[in-house]
């Protein structure tokens, strides 16, 4: 790599002209409870730190947090079901796949009336954005495991567990750190949407309440900090996997 | 009693309208080294697989030691062409794998067996390294040392060197020479390079048609310990050309 592409410095000059673009237009257009300005959102953001970081984050991270655990729960399961067993694969895949074609968010306020407003209709929404993902990168990755040292494996008297303990979960893992990547932040948005439709706490919430009000940078300001949480996130899950998993870019 | 015995082995790939091994019998004394020769394809790594469990045979026995395979595990160390060692796991904990599957010994004990292994193949010193870390002859030694821990007296090896490149190669076969005159196993090595046959076996076992019907002995006229001085001589330049010659007649028909 060249050193341009290795320092930070150019993502952050491109970062910067985006923001100073945004500042420019929403500058232009002059309608703040639309379409308000970074400096005016970062403002607003400061303003509402007192609620937004003790009530709103809180409850909003406890919603992601237990949507991924299930969704981590349900799609490691599945995967290793579907692996398992190629009558299992056949029946579960197409389910799999057919739960992602409900539009979510049409069908979200029904979650409201079977769970109620507390945090379980919230939390099936975010298991419902991210067990997908999770399921089938991590079926990749236990499909990835090479058949040969299986072979191997099995000359030396292994069985069909041996085989997955000791080959297949060392192969689905890269994999599946590149899920839980993925999953972080749809569970956040997942927890977010869940919220918007129905809640008395959470950024989603606190996002539509500051529409009702036309309060633009108010609609924004949670949402920056929602970006800055899961950009975070998948950071920390990053720095986990670099630790974990050595070996990755070569077999 | 003979380390492998073939006694009318058949065997037909399911894809396949002919006996690729048909009505095979051969055998092979304990301690010997026997390389298979044979074009490419012409079913001789399905001999190997077989042997160590992995095909099971159309008809007939194949026995080792005395015992039919069918039934019992790990009675030969198998070493596919490539060397397979596991990159997540370093290179003592992928030596330690045969013994972990075996079970029965502790962490501390497979650890000590996989670092003697390693120093047996002079690799002392690389336990902790990931296999990708190590260069290809290093990596055949390890998975050399792996096969020699997965226990029984017979190794298989399966084109162990094709990948390496030639000086590797060359010094490769040398130490596997040295190897086995230490350890007295029964090795049974599959090549489709003539002059690696000629160098390395006892006697070279010949694939002279497709299907297998029957393997043509041949008795390599040099003693051991072997140097490769030894292929420059002129008994030995000629079998490595009939050998040529016979396996070319298969492919240009």
């Amino acid at each position: 790599m060249n050193r341009a592409g290795r320092s930070g410095l150019p993502p952050l000059i491109f970062l910067f002209t985006l923001l100073a673009l945004w500042q420019l237009g929403a500058m232009e257009v002059d309608a703040a409870y639309i379409l308000p300005t970074p400096v005016q959102i970062l403002r607003r953001l400061w303003e509402l730190r007192g609620p937004l970081l003790t009530v709103h984050l809180p409850a909003t991270m406890a919603v992601t947090g237990l949507g991924l655990a299930i969704s981590l729960a349900l799609g490691l399961g599945l995967a290793a079901v579907m692996d398992w067993s190629p009558l299992a694969q056949k029946c579960l895949y197409p389910v799999v796949v057919a739960s992602q074609t409900i539009p979510t968010t049409a069908i979200a306020p029904l979650f409201v009336l079977w769970f109620g407003y507390g945090i379980w209709s919230k939390v099936l929404v975010a298991v419902l954005m991210t067990f997908f993902p999770i399921t089938i990168t991590v079926y990749d990755g236990l499909r990835s495991a090479r058949t040969e040292m299986a072979e191997l494996l099995e000359t030396y008297g292994a069985t069909k567990w041996d085989v997955f303990r000791k080959i297949k979960i060392p192969c689905a893992l890269p994999y599946f750190f590149s899920a839980v990547k993925m999953a972080v932040p749809i569970a956040i948005i997942g927890a977010a949407i869940g919220e918007w439709l129905g809640a008395q706490s959470g950024l989603g919430y606190f996002s539509r309440r500051m529409m009702t009000q036309l309060d633009g940078a108010g609609v924004f300001a949670p949402i920056v900090l929602l970006s800055a949480v899961a950009m975070a996130a998948a950071g920390l899950v990053g720095l986990v996997e670099k630790r974990v998993v050595k070996w990755r870019g070569e077999s | 009693m003979k380390a492998l015995e073939f006694e009318n082995v058949s065997y037909r790939y399911p894809e396949d309208d002919f006996d690729i091994i048909d009505n095979l019998s051969f055998s092979v004394e304990p301690g010997s080294f026997h390389c298979i020769v044979g074009v490419s394809g012409c079913g001789k790594s399905t001999i190997l697989r077989m042997t160590c469990g992995l095909l099971r045979p159309k008809g007939g026995i194949i026995r080792v030691n005395g015992a039919p395979v069918a039934g019992q595990s790990r009675c030969c160390g198998y070493m596919p062409q490539r060397d397979l060692l596991f990159p997540w796991r370093t290179v003592a904990e992928n030596l330690a794998l045969p013994l972990e599957i075996q079970g029965g010994r502790t962490r501390a004990e497979r650890r000590e067996l996989a670092e003697e292994a390693l120093a047996e193949v002079g690799l002392a010193g690389c336990g902790n390294k990931f296999p990708g870390e190590l260069s290809g002859g290093m990596r055949q030694r390890a998975a050399f040392a792996r096969t020699m821990l997965a226990g029984g007296g017979l190794l298989l090896l399966d084109e162990p060197f094709s990948a390496l490149d030639y000086l590797t190669r060359v010094s490769m076969q040398e130490w596997l020479l040295d190897q086995w005159e230490k350890r007295k196993r029964t090795i049974l090595f599959i090549t489709h390079d003539v002059e690696e046959a000629v160098f390395l076996s006892g006697s070279v076992l010949a694939v002279d048609r497709t299907p297998i019907r029957r393997l043509r002995e041949i008795p390599v006229p040099a003693a051991y310990p072997r140097t490769r001085a030894c292929l420059a001589r002129p008994e030995m330049a000629e079998l490595r050309e009939d050998l040529i010659e016979m396996l070319r007649k298969q492919v240009e028909p």
